[in-house]
């Protein structure tokens, strides 16, 4: 088929658009990676703009290193992340299931008892107290113990679950399996995929959260990277402050911790895009 | 004598129905006990905070606790009503959310049109990776490479401004430019999450209505504007209006990530403006209230437009 010259300049203008737009979204965080490993004084000397840096230092990722304090709170962030994440699934899997039998009694009752909370929260205040309450201010656990359930996730669990093969079960059934063997034989292997679609999806919302931290912790030594992250964020330049005798982290090593906390984000990326652009999640809140 | 048999009937129905009931909870067993631990998390920490509502009617101290404290009605809400805070915090946040909803909307749509265009899947599939990988990035990381580019000291942007000439600009502490960065975060963010619904809704149209539409010698345009975007018209509808549902939030993480005393005037929403009155002033009473009154007027505004959405012909979020 022949196409009209029309037809290729759109074309070509449609590519040239979207591959701009690509780097649009690429350049902010390749741009702060040659930040973090550009020396200052090169920053300084070519005005700011360093695509591609003549010199490569891994200095201000030597002193993050060396940094305790940034240490100790990439160790929080593991910690709450992998703690949290793994109750989060384990338990928005069984909510799932549980509530993936349509006749089951109470069903319904329990289905509005979850869908209320995605439209009417309490507010900060009352959560604040409530954690107060439970003696877990100042603890890892009102970090693990916040966001652990997501309705939305176990909404979307319980309709991949129902959309498994109905005669799955009354085949288990008769085959002299109970209920739990099913569960653990045919849905949990068959379900693999959107447990590691939830999986990665708590994690980063985990490992990105900061305002709890900040809410519920007063020891700063159990902040979590991305709260430790902010408040560094915060600081003044070296340059502002005058007095050249404090310490305070440079542009580049305020870079170099951004960079740290976006790497896991982007090490589990291409596993969850696998997924969501395959429409998992898309429509499976419905009904 | 039918009624009398049918009413007998019915009795004994409900005389066996209890222990059938039973008998039908017994068989579910193991689901209740594997709902239980999720729905125990539900309990107490979606519904444990409900009690503590209660505080925004009282004059709370926290050492005579909810019981002891005076009950006050409606004093802290007119407190809010009253102060000119109310007219800043609320102006503010309704702002900001209309800007990200005329702003924000627009290119979500775009970029899933020209996705649609593309032929080569590689190439589709690049460019669905860049541009989604931002809304996996925390705000306050995105704050870093605000400052990366925006620093009056060392930001790119600032940099390119002095080597030109002119004075730098301090973007994030101004109340001119600080909106206009909210906004456009939020979009760079998440153009491409805001795309994947729509080009859902793309792939959902008759694929033979562009046959026709070429057949009858329909350009480009003329497909785009009389079958691409009333194919999607629905799913745009539907968006808008539960945005606007959601009009008191304008994102409470993203500005609390971002904002500094500086630019209050023009970026303190209700949320930011609960934490500070209840966290830092310990108005835990005050701050309760305005936070009851914004998640009522949220509530509200969530259920009028899933109930616009239906009206749409559209079956509702639920």
């Amino acid at each position: 088929m022949r196409r009209s010259a029309g037809e290729i300049g759109f074309q070509t203008f449609n590519y040239i658009v979207l591959t701009l737009l690509g780097l649009v979204a690429l350049f902010p965080v390749f741009y702060v990676l040659v930040v973090s490993l550009t020396p200052y004084i090169e920053l300084v000397r070519n005005g700011g703009f360093v695509v591609f840096p003549k010199v490569v230092t891994f200095q201000a990722y030597a002193e993050l290193l060396q940094d305790t304090k940034i240490m100790r709170a990439l160790a929080n962030s593991a910690y709450v992340t992998i703690v949290s994440t793994a109750i989060g699934v384990a338990l928005s899997m069984m909510l799932a299931y549980g509530l993936s039998s349509r006749s089951m009694p109470g069903r319904n009752a329990i289905l509005l008892l979850l869908l209320i909370t995605m439209m009417f929260q309490g507010g900060m205040i009352p959560q604040y107290m409530l954690v107060k309450s439970l003696g877990l201010l100042n603890s890892y656990w009102a970090l693990i113990f916040s966001g652990t359930v997501s309705v939305f996730n176990v909404l979307v669990m319980k309709s991949f679950i129902e959309n498994l093969p109905q005669n799955l079960e009354e085949a288990a059934l008769i085959d002299g399996s109970t209920e739990i063997g099913y569960l653990f034989k045919i849905v949990l292997p068959l379900s693999m995929p959107i447990i590691a679609t939830i999986s990665l999806f708590y994690a980063v919302s985990h490992w990105n959260s900061f305002f709890e931290a900040i809410l519920y912790i007063s020891d700063t030594g159990k902040h979590p990277l991305q709260a430790v992250l902010r408040s560094m964020l915060n600081t003044p330049d070296p340059s502002e402050m005058g007095d050249m005798t404090i310490v305070v982290p440079t542009e580049s090593v305020k870079m170099a911790a951004v960079i740290i906390s976006i790497i896991p984000v982007l090490v589990i990326y291409p596993f969850l895009q696998n997924y969501f652009t395959k429409g998992v999640l898309l429509g499976s809140v419905k009904g | 004598m039918k009624t009398i048999a049918e009413s007998g009937r019915g009795a004994a129905i409900a005389g066996r129905s209890v222990p059938r009931l039973l008998r039908v909870i017994w068989k579910y067993k193991y689901r209740y006990l594997l709902i239980a631990p999720g729905l125990l998390y539900i309990l107490i920490f979606k519904y444990g905070s409900l009690y503590g509502v209660s505080i925004a009617f009282l004059d709370y101290s926290p050492f005579l606790g909810i019981t002891g404290s005076d009950w006050v009605g409606l004093k802290w809400f007119r407190v809010f009503w009253e102060s000119p805070d109310f007219w800043k915090v609320t102006g503010n946040t309704i702002v900001i959310s209309l800007m990200k909803i005329a702003f924000g909307m627009t290119p979500d749509i775009i970029l899933a049109l020209l996705l649609n265009e593309v032929g080569r899947s590689w190439f589709k599939r690049t460019i669905q990776t860049l541009t989604y990988m931002p809304h996996f990035l925390s705000w306050v990381i995105i704050y870093g490479i605000l400052i990366a580019f925006l620093s009056p000291t060392s930001g790119l942007i600032n940099f390119t401004l002095k080597e030109w000439g002119y004075q730098p600009v301090q973007f994030l502490t101004s109340n001119d430019w600080f909106r206009w960065i909210i906004i456009f975060s939020d979009i760079w963010k998440d153009i491409g999450w805001g795309a994947i619904i729509y080009l859902a809704a793309l792939t959902a149209i008759d694929q033979q209505l562009y046959e026709a539409a070429k057949i009858d010698g329909a350009g480009r345009w003329k497909q785009t504007w009389h079958i691409t975007l009333p194919g999607i018209r629905n799913v745009i509808v539907l968006l808008l209006i539960l945005k606007m549902g959601t009009i008191l939030d304008a994102g409470f993480t993203q500005i609390y990530a971002m904002y500094n005393p500086l630019v209050y005037d023009t970026a303190d929403i209700i949320d930011t403006w609960v934490y500070r009155k209840g966290i830092i002033d310990n108005n835990f009473s005050l701050a309760t209230a305005v936070g009851l009154f914004k998640s009522v007027i949220g509530l509200l505004l969530v259920l009028g437009a899933n109930r616009l959405a239906k009206k749409f012909g559209d079956s509702g979020i639920w």
